[in-house]
């Protein structure tokens, strides 16, 4: 796609670009150096900071937090996306008696804090913290991941469903078995990085005392003292982010042999359909 | 699609393997204190919440996680201070073991809604017997006395008084008693923070002048950075009398941990609870204050 | 319901303050989000590798580490701000401007490649063909994303209430441990004050939506 928006460069201009970007480089790295080294003049990067990595607890702390991160974010998944596609079928439904109060739900939850939803989840209905993570989580993301299919959906041509229902399927039918299929897969990428924004918001469990990743390392630099706050937070934001990278390489993974079977289909020749995950 | 169903509930699976496994872990010891002696079969009378617990074999308390000193969660997932020693010797007196309690963590906002609920048995969390509370919940104790105190870089000599801090940004934990008063009383610009500790930064950098929150709490600070930090003054310009929480309208038991309290002082287990938490920094142990008996 | 009535100026000040925090993030995010994306289409390598680098990066860290690195590492680094209200913006707009990089992006790849080859082949560069052809097209199927992106970034800003920042979720929690007889109310209301922000929002953009749906 990129190379439409521009000639292949020539000579001059790949000279250019290539010194731009020798020295853009050099600025970044240079940026990067200056941020270590005053990091390093305050003593971060002392062994000694450095040497609670060798202990055994502390590992077993962060992995205890790590599986508490994982299975709550497992299961708000699992119980969302059902729950999504529910909820984008009611939202699109013929029947305005359905699909206005569905939208409202979808408004409100949409737009209330998680952090809000699990707090209340919790002292409202004296759950336990996971129930209450889960739950804010669950809300909040079937709502997202309705809203990812409906605009899937629409932006299927019209066709489809007029074929659909053309050969006597009823609408239900000719939502479930012919629409919903191609607006999940079109809709992929984004229900991933979804998936990745749920996986990140287990973080916010620290409102309802959850003891999840972050808040393992929170009470770990508390426990052990300031002097250790910042390897451990290195330490827990690489973990973060080598997750989620692989979750979305995962997916990236998933859908290329999925889009295999599919190719040549009608979803491919039409401009995809601008749709993002919400943070 | 249906290869990516298949892949998803493979990595559930997986996830959740990961996870049993994972609680299996953890355990092991602090060196907190020796764990108070077990009463033998205590009795109590029947239908009385003491003999319920104690029948039952355990008992729930809700503490802080992140308070040092009074509740403060080690690497092992075990609280360890004052607030939990006090729960242990309680918990001893009805005959349970202090294997035996299930600790769970109260927050700013949850302690009065979890008592309400039944989550917890007794909340013993730095927790501030007044009026409104009183409203929802019973207190048993003041079984300490507290007091707000300003924390400071060890150079500034401007901050001696709450007065002096007018107008100055003063760091403490958001929705808390103590980021209350600094606001209310004292005319201090608050900069809120998730726990204590988070305030140590913006100290350190200079952002904040001062950190405000119960006097032992900021001594437990001093004491792990001496050459940093220094308490304002060692007077205190609020009394918070800390109580034991427990559901509104249980006379019964709010008396008999009253007279446990009174038994704790006699026998010198109180102090001994105090020498091996709060003791580390301030050494002398407190009298019992005078039990609260509404 | 007494509760909110009673504390309705402290409600409205949290709402001020997390309007204040979301607007002027959110305009430093769609500007630097939208650069973001350009750089991302870009010709040259190094813009390419750099964009890309960030929205990975950043789309992939919670929110609250990208707050610890805005209120906590910044400082250290040197970078003093007299409020704390500098470093939420930070990383509020620095994390939102990955989520709106994408959206964009997606925008211009939903452009169909013959607009971009029909500017082209009228002698137009790359700055113009982005500027002029692209982007104003873009921008109408990205509206709707990048208004629920906005609806996020009111929300996230209540991460802002543990670093430091007072905010609307800051004083429901400070009401809640004051109300410990009414927890649920209060909530209620700061959730009230909330959809008050967000839901105006939702439905501009499937007003937008719609009106974008018909002028295709």
């Amino acid at each position: 796609m990129s190379s439409v928006l521009y000639d292949v460069p020539g000579p001059k201009a790949r000279r250019v670009s290539l010194i731009g970007s020798i020295v853009g480089s050099l600025l970044i790295l240079g940026l990067l150096a200056w941020i270590i080294m005053t990091l390093a003049q305050q003593g971060i990067f002392e062994g000694r900071r450095w040497q609670i990595f060798t202990r055994a607890d502390v590992w077993t702390l962060l992995a205890n937090g790590l599986g508490a991160t994982l299975s709550a974010a497992a299961l708000a998944a699992v119980i969302a996306f059902p729950l999504g596609l529910l909820l984008c079928l009611l939202r699109i439904s013929d029947a305005a008696i359905i699909r206005i109060p569905t939208r409202v739900v979808l408004e409100f939850f949409r737009g209330m804090p998680v952090v809000l939803m699990m707090l209340f989840v919790l002292l409202g209905f004296g759950t336990s913290p996971f129930i209450a993570v889960v739950t804010g989580l669950v809300l909040y993301n079937a709502a997202v991941f309705a809203e990812i299919i409906r605009a899937g959906v629409q932006s299927l041509p019209r066709g489809q469903r007029e074929a659909g229902l053309a050969i006597g399927l009823t609408s239900f039918k000719s939502r479930m078995l012919i629409e919903l299929p191609q607006a999940i897969r079109r809709m992929m990428p984004s229900l991933v990085a979804q998936m990745v924004v749920l996986l990140k918001d287990t973080s916010l469990g620290y409102i309802v005392a959850y003891g999840e990743l972050l808040r393992a390392v929170q009470v770990m630099a508390d426990f052990l003292g300031t002097q250790f706050l910042f390897p451990i937070f290195f330490v827990a934001a690489a973990i973060y982010i080598a997750i989620n990278i692989l979750v979305s390489r995962l997916a990236v993974w998933i859908e290329r042999r999925g889009s295999k079977k599919a190719a040549g289909g009608v979803a491919k020749a039409e401009p995809e359909k601008a749709e993002a995950p919400v943070p | 699609m249906k290869a990516f169903t298949r892949r998803k509930s493979f990595f559930v699976a997986a996830t959740a393997a990961l996870a049993l496994s994972l609680s299996a872990c953890g355990g092991g010891g602090t060196g907190t204190t020796d764990d108070p002696t077990v009463a033998e079969k205590p009795t109590f009378a029947a239908g009385t919440t003491m003999e319920k617990l104690s029948s039952a074999g355990t008992i729930k308390i809700g503490t802080k996680f992140d308070q040092p000193l009074f509740g403060q969660v080690g690497l092992d997932g075990k609280p360890v201070g004052f607030d939990v020693e006090i729960g242990k010797l309680i918990a001893a007196e009805l005959g349970i073991a202090a294997d035996k309690i299930e600790w769970s963590e109260t927050v700013s906002a949850n302690r009065e809604p979890f008592i309400e609920q039944g989550k917890v048995d007794l909340v013993i969390a730095t927790y501030t017997i007044n009026d409104k509370r009183k409203q929802v919940v019973d207190f048993a104790g003041p079984y300490y006395e507290a007091g707000q105190a300003l924390m400071v870089n060890k150079d500034n000599d401007t901050i001696k008084t709450p007065e002096d801090v007018k107008g100055k940004k003063v760091c403490s934990v958001t929705g808390s008693t103590p980021a209350a008063t600094i606001v209310d009383k004292y005319g201090a610009e608050l900069v809120p923070a998730a726990t204590y500790s988070a305030c140590l930064e913006p100290l350190r950098n200079k952002q904040v002048e001062a950190i405000t929150t119960d006097n032992v709490i900021l001594a437990g600070f001093v004491d792990k950075e001496p050459d940093a930090f220094k308490l304002a003054s060692d007077e205190t310009f609020t009394k918070e009398p800390y109580g034991i929480g427990l559901k509104k309208g249980d006379t019964e038991f709010r008396n008999w941990i009253n007279d446990q309290l009174e038994k704790f002082e006699e026998n010198g287990s109180y102090e001994k609870a105090w020498e091996a938490t709060a003791g580390s920094v301030i050494k002398t142990a407190p009298d019992l204050p005078e039990i609260d008996r509404y | 319901m007494d509760v909110i009535l009673e504390n309705l100026p402290l409600y409205w000040n949290g709402f001020l303050r997390t309007l204040f925090l979301s607007a002027v993030s959110g305009v430093i995010a769609l500007v630097l989000g939208t650069l973001l994306a350009a750089a991302r289409v870009s010709p040259v390598a190094a813009l390419r590798g750099f964009s890309t680098v960030y929205v990975e990066v950043l789309r992939n860290t919670p929110l609250t580490i990208a707050f610890f690195f805005a209120a906590i590492v910044l400082p250290r680094l040197g970078v003093k701000f007299e409020q704390f209200e500098v470093a939420a913006i930070i990383a509020l707009s620095t994390y939102t401007a990955a989520f709106i990089a994408e959206a964009v992006r997606s925008g211009v790849n939903s452009v169909p490649v013959g607009q971009a080859e029909a500017a082209r082949s009228i002698g137009m560069k790359f700055g113009q063909v982005l500027n002029l052809i692209i982007l104003p097209q873009a921008l109408r199927t990205v509206v709707p994303p990048l208004i629920n992106i906005l609806i996020a970034l009111v929300k996230n800003s209540s991460v802002a209430g543990a670093f430091f920042v007072l905010e609307l979720f800051g004083y429901g929690r400070q009401l809640a441990n004051a109300n410990g007889d009414a927890v649920i109310a209060v909530l209620l209301g700061t959730a009230f004050f909330y959809l008050l922000l967000t839901v105006p929002l939702g439905i501009l953009a499937s007003t937008v939506e719609r009106k974008v749906a018909i002028a295709r």
